[in-house]
């Protein structure tokens, strides 16, 4: 392997671990504060990617320029985390904090089928493409290879804007502490006046309107088709267990040894690169069963 | 003395039409058929589209006065709901006894599941849509008949086309989905290339799993490969994606294309599928298709089914035209040849063997292992500007007698022995769109 076919898979591995990170960063930041295991996590991802195709396409059928299509995901990943995250917070979530862990995922899974079902309700089976997006930014070549510019550059970005700014967000905004507060203890945060209830619909938004983003960003590379948010939650749950749940730094950093994982084994033996993931997933995990970054929990009770 | 006389002439005659009486079935109210087909899942894309054309076409036998004053009734079951959902909802619809005809299955693992059981179960099914060349080549049937090609003479054609269409090329890539068809169908592919062209070199394969969203690894790998062509049997929304990302990215300006299946995503791919790629249709399907285009009936139907869908016909609705079409053909050559007002099962199964029948494609004939010969259609793919999407251009239709592999030899043993000279010895007709 000379420098050249190294530096090719370096690049591959990144474009994909930013989509795979902007995902499980809203997974693994649900669980952090809530402690519960989202697995509607994968609808909203797919719902906001739908979303993202459909307004674009109606957009642009009005005779809007394509670079309209960057707005139009925001407002997608907005409106899925607004008008599906809140009230599966506020209206089914809520009741079961206090339940076993089991119901929890139980619950979240029923609601993960019933949006599949709502998914091929409104946009049926046929896939879409939309790659306005992509096609605005153009290509750029490395090596006599071409990249897109929005999969080599826009996407790796975003993800180190989001990491940073999530960090920031936790630790120095006064709702991020608050966040934070209720985290490490929801009922002293509420004795001192915390309203936990607010902090975890807002963090549920957020965690909500991130993988509608994930999904709206993703959609101009990849065919809009039933069936994505299942394999989006299986391989973001993998970078979240592995990197410790809850954890964000340790989110980027697996989400990166996983898609360079992959894109080196397409390089190197192309047979392994759809284990890849996993098997870093049991690696980790024989040797930190708590994840890279995690601590091991201590029981309340 | 008279009455007993009459007795016996009634008792005689009666003796004398017993056998035939046997024989015969009664009229039914209604003739019930029942349809396996993707619903649900990603395969979708041909099971809907399919069952959209069998409501139609029934709906137009039905308004023709049905087989014989017999109207169709037909009902689907979803394959995307797992092979225990299907076999069970299978065996269900045919033991309540109402139906008389099943039609199993799109997917390869579905057929070989289902085949054995419509033996145990003895009902005629047709399968009309599946893959998988194992089925006849390893298991005889009485009661299963294959309505189309399977994936030999349709990965044959395709390696024809390409050796007839672009004799030089020395290195060939392949980028499959990770399931029994992407395997199997290289197989088929490279067994043939090798020995009708053997200086070819394979430079890479890939299987990305079965519904990968992102092939840009690949796409980078195969960019700094350069093969002079790229084959991949992939479908639906991964065929898509394939493209679109190596559209993208402008690997279709470097190498050739060929992609078997690409006449199902035409619609869908717009402008990302550039001139000068092989396309296939799994068989000689094409919403202009250039032997049946100006015909009336091809022309109402694509009409209808527009109307009803929004979209063009792709192969699946050729394969359910075929399917319904051989079901109609088999009751009235049965009914004929008997003399009946409606045919036994046995005269029914009599009337498939050998059966000739036109779906929305040409003829296709059932032989004597009850394998359909359908003829293979392929183009290259062309922006003429005339529909905001790439349609063929060069057809080749090629017969399939002489492609599909003869009754009693395994395919990739027979594929292995053709040569260069097959190329030139085929029967094919040529087509400028």
């Amino acid at each position: 392997m000379n420098l050249a076919i190294f530096l090719l898979a370096l690049f591959d591995g990144v474009a994909y671990a930013a989509l795979v990170f902007i995902v499980a960063l809203g997974l693994t930041l649900i669980f952090g504060v809530m402690r519960i295991l989202n697995v509607a996590h994968g609808s909203l991802y797919a719902i906001g990617a739908y979303a993202t195709v459909s307004l674009t396409g109606y957009f642009l059928a009005l005779g809007f320029a394509p670079v309209f299509a960057f707005p139009l995901m925001i407002v997608s990943a907005v409106l899925v985390g607004i008008l599906i995250g809140g009230p599966l917070e506020y209206f089914l979530l809520r009741r079961i904090y206090d339940k076993s862990e089991v119901l929890q995922l139980l619950v979240t899974f029923a609601v993960f089928m019933i949006l599949e079902d709502v998914q091929r309700l409104v946009w049926g089976t046929r896939p879409y493409f939309e790659s306005s997006a992509l096609q605005v930014l153009g290509n750029v070549s490395v090596f006599g290879v071409t990249y897109t510019a929005y999969q080599l550059i826009l996407l790796p970005l975003i993800a180190v804007v989001l990491l940073l700014g999530m960090r920031f967000f936790l630790r120095h905004t006064i709702t991020g502490k608050l966040i934070t507060a209720t985290t490490e203890d929801r009922e002293a945060a509420q004795s001192i006046g915390v309203d936990a209830d607010k902090v975890f619909l807002f963090t549920f938004v957020i965690g909500a309107v991130l993988a509608g983003l994930g999904g709206a960003l993703a959609s101009p590379t990849t065919s809009i088709l039933p069936g994505m948010g299942a394999d989006m939650i299986v391989l973001s749950f993998a970078v979240v267990a592995t990197a410790g749940l809850g954890q964000i730094e340790g989110a980027a950093l697996t989400a990166l040894m996983i898609g360079l994982g992959r894109s080196f084994a397409v390089y190197l033996y192309p047979e392994i690169s759809v284990l890849v993931p996993y098997l870093i997933m049991v690696l980790v995990l024989l040797v930190r069963p708590e994840g890279l970054f995690g601590s091991p929990a201590a029981r309340k009770i | 003395m008279k009455t007993q006389f009459v007795k016996r002439v009634v008792a005689a005659t009666i003796a004398a039409a017993l056998p035939l009486a046997a024989s015969a079935a009664d009229k039914p109210k209604s003739l019930n058929v029942g349809m396996t087909t993707f619903l649900t899942g990603p395969a979708s894309v041909f099971g809907v589209p399919a069952r959209n054309a069998a409501e139609i076409l029934v709906e137009n036998i039905n308004a023709d006065g049905g087989i014989n004053g017999v109207p169709v009734n037909i009902s689907f079951i979803d394959e995307g709901a797992g092979a225990e959902a299907l076999t069970s909802e299978y065996r269900r619809m045919v033991e309540s006894g109402s139906v008389e005809v099943m039609m199993a299955a799109i997917s390869s693992g579905n057929c070989q599941t289902l085949a054995p059981l419509a033996e145990d179960l003895q009902v005629p099914n047709l399968m009309w849509d599946c893959g998988t060349q194992r089925i006849f080549e390893e298991n005889d049937y009485k009661y299963v008949f294959r309505t189309q090609a399977n994936a030999t003479p349709e990965m044959l054609a395709t390696v024809l086309y390409l050796l007839k269409t672009t004799p030089d090329f020395k290195t060939i890539a392949v980028v499959n989905q990770d399931y029994a068809w992407g395997r199997d169908s290289w197989d088929i592919f490279r067994t043939a290339l090798k020995a009708m062209k053997p200086d070819v070199e394979v430079v890479a394969e890939f299987f990305p799993k079965f519904g990968s969203p992102d092939f840009s690894t690949e796409i980078s790998r195969l960019q700094a490969l350069r093969p002079d062509v790229i084959l991949s049997t992939s479908w639906g929304g991964d065929l898509d994606t394939f493209v679109q990302q190596a559209s993208q990215r402008g690997l279709l300006n470097t190498s050739t294309f060929v992609l078997p299946l690409a006449e199902s995503s035409l619609e869908r791919l717009g402008s990302a599928l550039t001139a000068g790629h092989i396309v296939g249709a799994r068989g000689d399907h094409y919403f202009l298709h250039p032997d049946r285009r100006d015909d009336e009936d091809f022309q109402t139907f694509m009409q209808q089914y527009q109307d009803k869908t929004g979209e063009i016909s792709v192969y699946p609705v050729f394969h359910a035209s075929q399917a319904i079409a051989a079901l109609k053909a088999a009751y009235e050559k049965a009914i004929e040849e008997n003399g009946v007002d409606w045919p036994s099962e046995d005269q029914l199964l009599a009337a498939l063997e050998g059966l000739t029948f036109q779906g929305l494609g040409r003829e296709v004939t059932i032989r004597e292992d009850n394998q359909g010969i359908e003829d293979q259609l392929l183009g290259v793919s062309v922006q003429t500007g005339d529909y905001p999407f790439a349609t063929m251009e060069n057809i080749m239709i090629f017969d399939g007698d002489e492609l599909t592999t003869p009754v009693g030899q395994k395919s990739i043993d027979w594929v292995g022995t053709l040569d260069a000279g097959f190329v030139d010895s085929v029967t094919v007709d040529s087509y400028e769109n």
